[in-house]
Parts: C-alpha cells; structure tokens; sequence
C-alpha cells in the first residue's frame, strides 16, 4: 500500500475526530474497526519506522497498537 | 383480454376522515368516509357511474357530464364525482332519465371522434368506447359533416407516446394529471368552446420542445387514444400484467409489466404501488429498451490478457477458467488477494450471495458495493447518531411535513416521483429551505419557491449545520423536553456548548460559506419553529471529505428540534440506485455482515458460521479505493465485479485503471461491455430485472418483490451464474427460487426475520425492520425511542477540505446527475432517453465564461491536477460564480477523469462535489480521450468478429 496515502488517510481520521474526549483512543478504534489488515500493518510498520508525515494525535493512536 | 385486467379506477380519490356516512345507491346501503363522492361510494359498493373526465388520482372535475345522477330530494342531474355523499342520501344511477341525458351527451362527443375503432391502437382499451357501450350509444342525430377536428395533424415528436389531437375529447385529464400529480404543468387546454384543444408549453411547442417531462402521467391518464404509447401502436395490446419493482432509482416504484407473449408492451405504475402510489418517470415508464439493446452480451467470454479479442465460450468453460484462476491467486497469493463488488442494481438476494461468496468461498472479507462511491456516509453517521443506517420514514410521512429541508439533492432530476409527492405538499402550503450550491428546479418552479436558498460554497456544508444549529441553540429554539427524554443529555450539552460558540454563528462563518448570515438565521427559525421538520438529503451531503459528519450534523439537527419519530419529519437520505439500501443491508460492506453486524464480533460471525460451515475471517476487509491501491501493490489480484462500472462510476479514472490493469483477473458480470470490462479477462453475461426474480430495498427501507416477466437472454438469473461459480469453486450451494436465499437472509438477519416471500406475495411490501417487535414492519423509526438507546449527539466541527483552488485551477468543480440519463447511463443511455440528453455539458456561470472568452455550446477543455476532459459549455446562472458543474453519464466525457482520490474520513466516500479545476476553450478532445477510444475499440473485440 502507497504510505503516502495511508498516512493521509490517517491524519484526516485524526484530525475529524479531534473533538472526541480522547482523540487518540477514537482514531485508533477507527482504524481498527475500518482498516484492513495489510493497511494498519503498513501504517504501524511506518510509525516503527519514524512515521513521517503522522500527526500527533495519530501517532498516539499508533503507540497502543 | 386474456389474463389482462386495467387496473380499477373509484373516479375520485379516496377519502381519509374520522367520520362516515352512509348513503343508499340503487337500493344498497353503502358507508364510505365522510367527504367522499357519490362517485366513490358507487364504486366503492361494486356500482359503475359512467365517466369520462373522473380518476381516482385526480381531483374531481365536474366537465364530462356523463356522470350524472339522480338523489332523491334533490333538484335536477348533479354530477356523481363533485357531489359529497351524505348521511341519508338515496341515490339512483340508471334511470331512462339518467339514460337519455348520458346518450345525449355521448352523442356529442362522438360525433367530432373518428370511427376508426377496429383499426384503432386503443381498440379493447378505450373508455370512450366502453361508456358508449355502457350508456347504449346507437345512433348518432348531428351527423359528421360538420365542422370536426378530425383533420387534426398528429405530434409524433416524443420518442415514446404520439399525441393525436384528432382522438381528444378535452375531459382535461392529462392537464391535471401533468399539474396534479407530476407538479410540471407543462400541458394546458388552449382556446375556447369548440376550438379547445391539448397544448404541451408555448404556441409552437410541441410535446418534445415543451416542458413536459415525459413522466408518462397524460398517458395513463388519457381515456381514449389521443396520448397512447408508440409501444401499443407497435406491437399490439398486453394480454397479460405481472406486478414488479423498478430498477432505476430509490424511489422503488412498483410497475406493472404488461406483456404480450415474452415481449414487453409498457411499463404502467401500479396505483397500489407504496412508493410511488401510481406515479412514475421518463426513466421507469418508457426507458427499458436497454433490455433488448443490439449491445447486450447474451454468452459468457474469457480471455487471457486484455490486449486479446474476446472468445467466446460456454457456461462451463467459462466458470472452470474463473474458478481456476481464483483458486491458482489464492494458492500462491493467500484469500485477501481476492474480493468482490456487489452491485446496488441486482436484487438483496444477489447481493447477499454475492458477499457470501467472498467470506465464504474466496476467504476474505474483501467485499463493497457501489455505496461506496455514494451513501456510505449515510450507513456511518445514522448508524452513530441514532443506531441504524437507514432513513427514518416512509415517501407518504412528506404530506404530513410543514417545513422541508433539501439538503445536497435534486430531487426532480434524482428522485422524480418522489418530487413530484413533495411539490404536491409544497403547493399545499409546506415552506422549503433549499442547501445547495446550485439553484436547482425545486427552489423555482411553477407554483413552488423555496422560502430560502442557502447557495453555500461547495465542501462548506459542515459549516452551514453548525451555523444552524447555532442559531437554534443561542436563541433559545431547541426542543429541550425531547432532547431530555430521547437523548443523551449531557452529550447534548457539548454539542450546545460547541455550536454555540461565537465562531460558529452565521456571521463568522460567512466567508467560509459565502451564505448571507440573515438568510441562514431566518431558515434556521423557519426549521426550528414551522411545525414539523423534515430532512431530504442527497449525494451533495454524503460526497464530501466530511460526508459522515455532515450526515451526524444532520441528524443533530434534527434531534435538536425533536423531529424525528413521528409522520412529517425525519432524516431521509435520498439513495441514488434501486438497491443501495438493498445492498447495505446485505453485508455488502468489508467491515460488516448483514444487518450491519461488525464482523469482529464473534457472536454475530458465530451465527454464520455455522449457518455456512466456514470459518470467517475476523477483520474487516478492503474498501473499493483500497483494493485499487492494494493491486498496484502487488497484493490484490483478483476482484468479481456484478453490476457495477467502476472505470466509470469511481474518482479519478486514471487510478482506476491503473488498478485495474495490475490485476490477474478481472471478471465482469454485467448486461453489456460496460468501461471496466476493458479490463477484464471474464465476462459472464448478466440479466435484467425483468429477467430475475428477487427483492429490492427502496430509500424508505420498503423490501418490495422483482418478479420475472421474461425468461433471461443469456439464460441464467444473476444469482444462479454466481452459485454455479460458488460450485465450481467447490461450495456446495442448492438454491433453487430466491425466495430460498431471503429465507436464509431472514433467518440470519435480526431486522429481516419476518420477510419471506410469502408474506412479500401477502403484503405487496413491507419496511423493515419486520421481526417479532415490528410483524407488520416500520414505515417510521425511532418512534418510542432510539435503536441505540439514547440518540446521540456528535460534536461534527469543520474541517476544510484538502482540495483548494488557486492559480491554475481557480474553479470548483462539482457533479451530479439528470433526468433522462441514469448513473453511468449504461441502461439509459441504450434508449430513446438519449435525446434529451446525447452528452455531458459544463454548466459555468456567464462571467466566468466571458472571463475566458468561452460562448454558449462552445466547445471546453476541463483540466485538474488529476486529469482533462473536453466537452460543451453551458452559460448559465444556474451555478454561482466560481462553480462549474457536469454530469457524469458519458463514457466519452469520463467526467471522473477529472475528480480526485480525496475522499470522507470516515468511509473513503470520493469527494466528487469538490474539485478544483480550470475551464479553457478546446479545439478537440484531450489526449485522453483519444487513447481511450482507441483503447476501448481494442478492448471490445470478439473473436469471432477479429477473425472477420
């Protein structure tokens, strides 16, 4: 999968759920329930590798995965 | 006629009132409503008034004469269809009184008609001919050598009926038909006395040129063969009439085919129909010629790459090619390297099979559907606010709304029958608040004005909610006493706090919206404070990178102002195909089986588990755009593909064919060679839905029967080619009549578990859900309380999106749909439709025309950063400043050749409402374009004629 992509995709997640209580939990619930399993290993293999271009809400999502 | 019967007419219609009264008619006791018409009450008790200018879905007239009757006490002949009954009255309908004035006046009539009934198109259908019967018409005292219009010329302009004023014996219905119940008024009687006569628009009109939509309402109307279908003309009466839904958009209208033999006559709305209530469009009425087109591939092809011709092969060969090569991709490539799109055009049964065969016999839960691209949103954001991804009511809960707010849709272009219902209660004195950046037929039309028209700058909806709500909350206009008993207070709260924040008032937001801030506060009061509030939404809502958040600010909205459980409000998406809603409901999404059951939760993949004896795979699977971007990487391979054309129907063209082409095997399942097919490898040739039986799911969550009229060309039902490619990849799959497949829906689907075909065949319809809760279904939701509970309000703030203008492309671009022409225009575009509507044009507002030097009908190049296009111009003040807007019905256009990846946040739902673009003079087509004639021609070859 294109990171690029994966990682937009991400931060439009995090950045629409930001008046959530706790953004963070709500992104990674988000991707969890939406993505399938080629995507969140790309995204989590990105974040382990730096995660360029991750917002920080999403970055936070990432550390629990 | 053997096996035909018209479809019964009371003469006036019917009546709904507290009281009754009861009333004696040729010496029987008859107790009908109070307010119904001697009329009515005669037919109610098996009595038959003649008639000519009375039907029961038009107001009563009064101008045939022929209805007359007798009521003792009363002076003289009063006319039966404007004449209340009463409590008491005795009526007499056959006198030799009755008699002599009725045959008087049928003299009249006949002596300006021609007497041509053996030879005549109506002949056996003709009420002019059955009330000359009934009244005992012998003779004719005036003779026919006076002054007549018997020489009156013909009007053959409209591709599907002529006009043949020679026949018109001026009873007005087709005018009230087109004023009453399609809301155009297209038709008028012109002149006076004995030069009255049928006129469609302007002098020198005629039906084409006029206004007149050719919804086929005059038609059915007309008692005699002055508005008659050139089908009948054709090919002769029908002889026989199977009742059957339609296949074009979420109206859901129920038609009945009348046939002759195999062939199919017309198609005539069903007065019983639910959803349409006797009502119907260019596009289901007439446009069913596709189903017979020259282009329909009737055997399966297959072929080793896409630079081959096609070869065409049997049944068997074709399925052991396929399963083949399925099961080759899994063995090397593992399950999640093959999916499946279900296709919101085939029936829930297809649907659900379709999704079945993934899970359960590819592996994967590598499944979507065309909602994808439109109303995914819809399925997430009702699904969050109130716990159900489904509209709220039924079409009929309109007539109850006193204010109606349209949001992203067009409804007479879209959802034509339904807009005429709402034009029906507009003109009743409903107030309409229209969002749109266009200035659509719905907010100026004969007899309707939209009492505000927020033209908000495309991608702004969010803001325009939120400054909404705002309005209710700071001024103190919110249903507090609802929102405590039906709602999350304290999430309410957060939501009050946020939308009431300064920042988010009409005035802030103005710049954003470019939405005059008083003209938003005065609709917001409207809504809050009109009476009962209804919500109409379309693609325009959902086709945004904030889609689901706009569906929950609606849904916000909507709780805030208590309109929802009850008739005349609610949140109503407008779904665009005939079975998206079908196709949701189904399991069609990666994420969920059906009954929108996420596939994680091991209880639910339990229940069909053991119902399928497979293990299923517990992550959600790949969304469309996901898959394109999978195969580019090298791990998706292989997708089946029923009844949908994603070249055509998905963003950004050039990325779909990258796709596409990177795949080992494309198989199509489909009535033509649709773009995709370029494509593919496998063709399976696909039925029309008057070549199957199963259900579709309209808007209103109606499951309604599709039942076979024809058997199918290629020789299969679209279900049965997909178990026998189940079988031939070793499932062991027996269904032998859907009915068997939606009782395995039913049996796995809470909200399904009173369906079946039986109670289908009882009921004619039914709303889910339909189980123990609800045995005779839900025509409105939410009524006692949420499905969820609590409705829930979600804070939606708005994000801009990503797709900004600028130097080289200051324009934006947003897309949408027409009458005539339906979705990618596979079907449409195969009909006679085409006339109205042969090309995509670019509708751009004059001073940005002039700006670039561009005229009317001038030929445009369409540019974005993702791609080119060229078409025609349109100068126009329907579009604001700023916007151009294009449909997207013409391969030859490829308007998505232009639209980009952006898409929802939530669901990957392409922003196609949004793109930046700029808009040039073009002295020919794009280079695009060019390659992808030439490709397609290519593309399309079959062996046989290659050989040639």
């Amino acid at each position: 999968m294109e990171i690029e992509r994966l990682v937009y995709m991400a931060n439009q997640i995090g950045r629409n759920l930001a008046t959530e209580d706790n953004p963070a939990a709500a992104t990674a619930d988000h991707i969890r329930l939406f993505w399938d399993p080629r995507m969140k290993a790309a995204i989590a293999a990105h974040f382990v590798a730096g995660g360029e271009g991750l917002d920080a809400v999403v970055r936070d999502a990432l550390t629990g995965s | 006629m053997n096996g035909y019967t018209p479809q019964a007419d009371f003469g006036t219609p019917e009546v709904s009132a507290d009281t009754v009264v009861t009333l004696t008619i040729d010496g029987r006791a008859v107790t009908v409503p109070a307010g119904s018409s001697v009329m009515r009450a005669a037919a109610e008790c098996g009595g038959s008034i003649p008639k000519l200018c009375a039907s029961d879905n038009l107001a009563a007239f009064g101008s045939c004469r022929l209805c007359l009757v007798e009521v003792e006490g009363m002076r003289g002949t009063p006319a039966s269809c404007t004449t209340p009954a009463a409590d008491g009255m005795v009526v007499h309908t056959q006198t030799p009184r009755l008699q002599k004035l009725r045959r008087g006046v049928m003299e009249l009539y006949i002596s300006d008609h021609p007497l041509d009934c053996l030879t005549c198109s109506a002949n056996n259908d003709c009420e002019l001919q059955d009330q000359a019967a009934a009244v005992g018409l012998r003779d004719v005292r005036y003779g026919y050598e006076g002054a007549s219009h018997l020489g009156a010329e013909a009007d053959t302009s409209n591709p599907y009926f002529d006009f043949d004023p020679s026949k018109c014996i001026v009873c007005s219905r087709c005018v009230r038909a087109c004023d009453e119940v399609q809301g155009t008024f297209a038709l008028t009687i012109d002149g006076r006395g004995f030069a009255s006569q049928v006129s469609a628009g302007q002098a020198g009109d005629d039906f084409l040129s006029s206004e007149c939509v050719s919804c086929g309402a005059c038609v059915q109307a007309c008692p005699t063969a002055t508005l008659q279908e050139k089908a009948v003309k054709q090919i002769g009466l029908p002889e026989r009439a199977v009742v059957t839904t339609c296949a074009y958009c979420g109206v859901g209208c129920t038609f009945r085919a009348e046939m002759r033999g195999q062939q199919l006559v017309r198609m005539v709305p069903w007065k019983d129909g639910k959803a349409n209530r006797g009502h119907s469009c260019v596009k289901g009425r007439f446009a069913w010629g596709y189903a017979h087109h020259q282009d329909r591939i009737t055997s399966p092809m297959i072929r080793d790459s896409v630079d081959q011709p096609w070869r065409i092969v049997g049944w068997d060969e074709a399925l052991d090619y396929t399963a083949s090569k399925l099961a080759a991709i899994k063995a090397q490539h593992g399950a999640r390297a093959l999916g499946g799109i279900t296709s919101s055009r085939c029936t829930n049964e297809e649907t659900f099979l379709v999704q079945k065969l993934v899970r359960a016999g590819f592996g994967s839960n590598n499944v979507d559907t065309c909602a994808r691209v439109c109303h995914s949103p819809t399925g997430y954001g009702l699904k969050t606010t109130f716990g159900t991804s489904a509209g709220t009511q039924d079409f009929d809960s309109v007539m109850d709304a006193d204010v109606i707010m349209v949001i992203g849709a067009n409804p007479t272009d879209a959802h034509p029958v339904f807009a005429s219902r709402m034009k029906r209660r507009l003109r009743k004195g409903a107030k309409l608040i229209v969002i749109d950046p266009r200035r659509i037929d719905l907010v100026h039309s004969p007899h309707v004005e939209a009492a505000h028209h927020l033209a908000l700058q495309p991608g702004t909806n969010v803001a325009v909610l939120t400054a909404l709500a705002h309005v209710i909350v700071s001024e103190g206009l919110a249903d507090e006493a609802f929102i405590r008993e039906r709602c999350d207070w304290d999430e309410y709260q957060d939501w009050a706090r946020f939308v009431a924040d300064a920042r988010h008032s009409p005035e802030a937001l103005e710049p954003v919206t470019r939405v005059p801030a008083g003209e938003l506060r005065a609709a917001a009061r409207l809504f809050a404070t009109g009476g009962n509030g209804a919500i109409y939404y379309g693609l325009g809502v959902t086709e945004h990178s904030q889609g689901s958040s706009t569906v929950m600010a609606i849904a916000n909205l909507a709780m805030a102002t208590g309109n929802i459980g009850r008739r005349g409000v609610g949140v109503n998406p407008l779904r665009g195909q005939n079975n998206v809603q079908g196709a949701c409901d189904m399991g069609s999404f990666p994420h969920e089986l059906s009954g929108y059951r996420h596939i994680s939760d091991a209880g639910v993949r339990a229940l069909f588990e053991g119902d399928w004896g497979v293990t299923l795979d517990p992550e959600p699977g790949l969304r469309i755009p996901n898959m394109l971007d999978a195969a580019l990487d090298g791990s998706f391979r292989a997708l089946y593909i029923q009844g949908e054309d994603i070249l055509q129907s998905d963003p950004n063209t050039h990325h779909v064919a990258a796709g596409l082409a990177a795949m080992e095997l494309v198989i199509v399942h489909d009535l033509f060679l649709n773009e995709t097919a370029n494509y593919a490898h496998v063709f399976l040739p696909g039925s029309t839905f008057l070549e199957k039986n199963g259900t579709f799911t309209n808007a209103e969550r109606r499951i309604q029967p599709v039942r076979k009229v024809m058997e199918p060309a290629n020789g299969l039902e679209d279900w049965q080619v997909t178990q026998a490619l189940a079988n031939a990849l070793g499932l062991d799959w027996n269904y032998t009549h859907p009915s068997e497949i939606l009782d395995e829906i039913a049996r796995l689907t809470p909200t399904f578990a009173g369906v079946s075909w039986e109670r289908l065949e009882l009921d004619g319809s039914l709303q889910w859900p339909v189980n123990a809760d609800h045995p005779d279904g839900s025509p409105i939701m939410h009524e006692a309380g949420f499905v969820r509970g609590k409705g829930k309000f979600v804070v939606t703030d708005y994000v801009p999106t990503d797709e900004k203008t600028g130097p080289r492309f200051p324009l934006l671009l947003t897309t949408g749909r027409i009458l005539s022409q339906y979705n990618v225009g596979a079907q449409t575009r195969r009909t006679a439709n085409s006339i109205w509507h042969g090309e995509d044009v670019l509708e751009i507002h004059a001073s940005d025309a002039e700006n670039r030097g561009i005229g009317d009908g001038d030929w445009v190049r369409l540019t974005s950063r993702t791609g080119e296009t060229t078409l025609r111009a349109d100068v126009t003040d329907r579009v604001a400043p700023g916007v151009v807007y294009t449909t997207f019905h013409h391969p030859a256009t490829q308007a998505n050749v232009v639209t980009t990846e952006y898409s929802d946040w939530a669901t990957n739902c392409p922003e196609y409402k949004v793109t930046a673009v700029q808009v040039s003079l073009s002295n020919g087509p794009s280079e695009w374009q060019e390659e992808y004639a030439d490709l397609t021609a290519r593309a399309r070859r079959i062996a046989a004629e290659a050989a040639e």
